[in-house]
This record gives structure tokens, sequence and C-alpha cells, in this order.
């Protein structure tokens, strides 16, 4: 490594230029379009060189477009709305629900504990829609189709999953001695719980809570398949965006951006992480 | 130690016995489990059924002829070719590319970490998101990449839109965000490798091409394994990419297993169809699973011991 001959060292340096590039540019090239007008976007020879404008943005958050046959309402800012609540109100759900059964995975082995476990898991990677579609008819008999109570306990599916195994890890790492040590002072076991166990493992919890939001926030098929328009989330709002805004490439784009910050920022907050979740706990960063 | 926990606790709260406890806490992913489990076996039921939407009073059992038709249905042919493709181009190029750029950055200095968050952009974009941010690019009239194409002579290239290049053009999309994935996987691979073998092979002034097929790649495989498994098992139900995209087309182009099932439900209603679809998907799935849960408990066991 230390021994590189300079023929070497500027071919690295070019390579990690032209990968930077390619996996750069697209966010750059969106994010320029963003604060263009459609007749800069139009442009040919595209430049960069352009008198930015905030006309897009005030159109996504005034919820008005004014286009050429009249003024068109557009709903980007509910889908958003939509999203916020969607993706935390999941990931709160399986935080209460999750935290205490990877607990217990992680300190009884109990009769089919491991069964459930690894069901959870091979379901992580069966095909979502074998589970959609036929939850589309029983979502009509039991009345929960498009509302927010059944669209979060079918977000489930992705956020459970996550937070089990990667917490799971984390109480595994801990050592039961301290929490042993307490319970013999006298204390209940839901204490040592709350005191001991929880703070310790405090940090991967909330690694995996943001984890679980960036994955709920991006999923697109259960949306999809289940919510109508005042129920969607950004993924599939923008994608109906399209087709009902025809040529408003610069809305387009600014709705693109508002769309991906929220997990960007969170990803960059919570980089130490990802490698760990991405693996569902089976690599450490 | 059991009783003295007993005797602190108020006469009025309720008890769980110990031997309950864990029973009662791992209830709701028990409930869960239940919850996938029952439209699961709903959509086998399915796939035994002619079952169409828009005719539910011919709906009765026909058991395995939707499974029989697909042996003469080209577009199933067609599905499990496009399916097949998709996930063999994208798995191997994202691998090799991966890998690359893992041992680019290996080396532990401010810039190589610099440039390994930025790579983990793409990845945390929502891949139906991604697909549009590509679908403003290769507009016709003013996407940058139609344009940079004509620049090198390829006057109305027309990406996605094109049955010619519409594989290629999904591909692209699917490296971009996923290649990012394998890359910090391997990258967390080779920088917790031992360094001792290393340090060996350049003391007796091993050539670098022995040291990487002998040395490098062999102590990474499980890493490559768990990488690579992980991503085929993604990439062979792809929806959201090709979807947000194209829709499966143009024509019958790009219609992967997911995609087609979708289509066969809310187009053409055949709902037994689809279900059948599915189902061969979650048997290739289920098999590919298998041997993934394998090799990601191996390396699982492998991190838990080294922390």
């Amino acid at each position: 490594m230390e021994t590189m001959s300079p023929i070497e060292r500027v071919l690295r340096a070019l390579a990690l230029t032209l990968v930077v590039v390619f996996f750069m540019f697209p966010i750059f090239w969106i994010f320029l379009m963003s604060f263009q007008t459609n007749e800069t976007i139009l442009a040919i020879p595209p430049s960069i060189v352009f008198s930015p404008t905030l006309s897009n943005y005030a159109a996504l958050i005034t919820g008005k477009l004014q286009t050429a046959a009249g003024t068109l309402d557009i709903a980007f800012m509910r889908n958003l709305g939509n999203s916020i609540f969607l993706s935390t109100a999941s990931v709160a759900v399986a935080l209460v629900l999750g935290v205490p059964a990877a607990y217990a995975f992680a300190r009884h082995k109990f009769k089919g504990s491991e069964d459930i476990a690894f069901t959870l898991l091979s379901f992580r990677f069966a095909p979502p829609l074998l589970v959609l579609l036929p939850l589309t008819q029983y979502f009509q008999w039991l009345g929960l189709s498009n509302t927010y109570f059944g669209l979060i306990w079918v977000y489930q599916l992705i956020c459970l999953p996550l937070i089990l195994w990667i917490v799971r890890g984390y109480f595994e790492d801990i050592s039961a001695d301290v929490e042993y040590a307490y319970r013999i002072a006298g204390h209940s076991w839901f204490a040592t719980f709350r005191k001991i166990a929880l703070p310790l493992a405090g940090p991967g919890i909330a690694a995996a809570g943001l984890l679980a939001f960036i994955f709920a926030w991006n999923n697109f098929v259960f949306a999809l398949v289940l919510a109508s328009a005042d129920k969607q989330p950004v993924t599939v709002g923008a994608l109906a965006f399209i087709t009902s805004s025809g040529i408003q490439y610069g809305q387009i784009a600014s709705a693109i951006v508002l769309s991906v910050t929220p997990t960007l920022a969170l990803a960059l907050y919570a980089q130490r992480y990802l490698v760990e979740g991405l693996s569902l706990g089976a690599v450490k960063g | 130690m059991a009783s003295t926990a007993t005797l602190r606790k108020p006469a009025s709260g309720f008890r769980i016995s110990r031997k309950m406890l864990p029973y009662v806490l791992s209830l709701p992913a028990l409930l869960v489990c239940i919850g996938i489990l029952i439209p699961f076996f709903t959509a086998v039921i399915y796939s035994f059924q002619r079952y169409r939407l828009s005719q539910p009073w011919a709906r009765q059992f026909n058991w395995g002829e939707n499974y029989l038709n697909f042996v003469t249905d080209p577009a199933f042919w067609n599905t499990l070719k496009v399916s097949l493709l998709y996930a063999g181009i994208t798995v191997t190029l994202e691998l090799l590319l991966g890998l690359g750029i893992a041992l680019l950055l290996q080396r532990r200095s401010t810039i190589n970490n610099f440039i390994s968050i930025m790579l983990l952009l793409p990845l945390m974009i929502a891949p139906a998101l991604a697909a549009l941010m590509w679908k403003l690019m290769t507009n016709p009239s003013f996407g940058i990449l139609s344009y940079l194409a004509s620049l090198i002579g390829l006057h109305d290239f027309r990406w996605a839109s094109s049955p010619d290049t519409a594989l290629l053009t999904v591909v692209l999309v699917d490296i971009w965000v996923y290649t990012p994935f394998i890359m910090i996987l391997l990258l967390a691979g080779l920088r917790s490798l031992p360094t001792q073998p290393f340090e060996a092979a350049a003391l007796d002034g091993v050539p670098r091409s022995f040291v990487f097929f002998r040395i490098t790649l062999p102590m990474l495989t499980p890493y490559i394994l768990t990488a690579t498994l992980f991503r085929l098992l993604d990439s062979i139900q792809q929806f959201d990419i090709i979807y947000a995209m194209t829709q499966g087309g143009p024509g019958n182009t790009l219609t992967v297993f997911q995609v087609e099932a979708y289509l066969n439900f809310f187009q053409s209603t055949n709902v037994g169809r689809s279900a059948a679809l599915l189902i061969i998907l979650w048997a290739i799935t289920y098999a590919l699973s298998n041997v993934f849960i394998k090799n990601w408990l191996r390396l699982r066991e492998r991190a838990r011991g080294e922390a």
C-alpha cells in the first residue's frame, strides 16, 4: 500500500473521480433543475449557469400551479405530510412492539422464539405483493382499505424485522450479569429492563429506529397497492404528480428534492450505524 | 431471586409468571407473523383457483391449471427470462463495481471516509424516486443524458422508451442505487480482515495479484456471499424502479415477476394467474433465502464474537 508508483496513484485518483461523478451527478443535476424555470430546462445546450428561481418550490408549498390552461391544484404537501406521519407512526409502533420482543429473544431461549424470529426474517425477503394482493381483499372486508391504521399495520412488515434483529444483537452484546446483580438487589423485572437494559442498548435502538424510518419513507409498493390519493406518501405521490402536471419539469424536480432531503439528512446523521442496519446486524461498520 | 422480585411487587399489580414473560413480550411479533401467514396462505389458495375480479361468479378451484398454463404461455417464459436477466446483470455488475470501489477506498483516510459516506446517498434515495430522477435525465427533449448521448453521435437515443435500450436503462438505475450497498458491506469486510497475513506477504515480497486472489478474496468470501445473495433476493423481485420508470413497458419488455403480477391483478384482474406467478417467485426466493440465512447467521456470529 505504501509503495505506490506515481502512475498507480494517478490511475486510482482518476478511477475514484469517475466513481464520484457517476454517483453524485444525478443528485447535483436534479438539485439544479429544481431551481430552474421550464424555459431554462428546455434550453439546448443545457447550461449550469442560470438565474435560480424559487417559483417551483413556491408552487409546491402553496399548492397552486399556474399553467397556460389555468390554475391547477397540487396535493404534494399532503403527500409529504402523509410520508412524515406514516413513517413516524410506523417506527413508533415497531419500537413499542419490537424492543421488548427483541429483549425476550436475546435473554430467554424459549419454545418457538427462533421460529418467530426466522419467519419474520424470511418474509423480509418474500415478494411483498404476495402478501399485499390478498391483503387488499382482507382490508376491504375489515374496513381498513385506505386508512392510516391499515397502512401503519402493514408497514410493520418493513420496520419490525429490522428493529427486532438489530436491537436483539445489541441486547446480546450487553452482559446479562449487570441485570442479574440489579435483580438480586431486589428490583422487579420491569425495573431492570427500564433502568439497565434499555439505557445500555439505547444508541442501538435509536439507530435502528432511524433506519426503520428511512426504509418506511422509501417504501413504494405498499402504499401504491393499499392507499388512495389522499393517504399516499411522496414516493407514490411524486409518480402521480408527473402524470397530472404534464410538462412542469421544474416542479417535478423540486418535488423530488423535497422528498429525498429527509432521508438523506437522516442517513448522514446515522451513517455510523448504516452498515450494521443494512446487513440486518450481520456486519459491523 | 424470583421470590424477591415477586415479594417487592405491590399486591394490586397484576403478575406475569416468569415462564410466561417471554411469550407475553414476543406476542406482538407473533401476531405480525400470523398477519403475514394468513394472506400468504390465501395467495396459495388463489393460485389454485380460476379467479377473475371481473367474473366473480365464475370463481372455482381449477387446481394446477394456472401453473400448467404457464408451460405453453410465452408471456410467462418472457417474465422468467427478463427477471433472471435483470437479476443476473445487475448483481454481477454491482458486485464487480462494488468490490472495485471498496478496494479503492480500503485505506482509512479522511478523503476515503468522506467519499464512502457520499457514495451512500443514492442508496438512501427511494428507488421509485431514483427512477424518476433518471427519467428526467433521460427525457428525449431536455434530458442531460440524451444530450450527452447526442454529443457522442447517438442521436435520438430513446433510453427507457425503446424496447432495445429499456433494460439497459433500468439496469443503470439499479446500479446507481444499489452498488453502494455492496460497496459498503465489502468495505466493512475488507477493513475487518486481520493484518498479519498481508504483512507477512509484503515481507516475503509476494506479488500483489497473488495476495489479492489467494489472501484477500478467500478471506472476503463470506462478505461477498452475503452481499450477493442479499442483492440477488431483492433484484429478482425488483418492482419500484421498473414500475416507476416504464410500468413494465414498452410492450412486455420489462414485465418481471412482480410487475407482471401487479398488472395481472389490477389491469387484467386475473387474480389466479397473478397469485400463481407470485408463488413461483416466492419458491425461487425461498430457496435463495435459505442459503442466504445460513451465510448471514455465520457472519452475524462472527460480528457478535468480535464485539
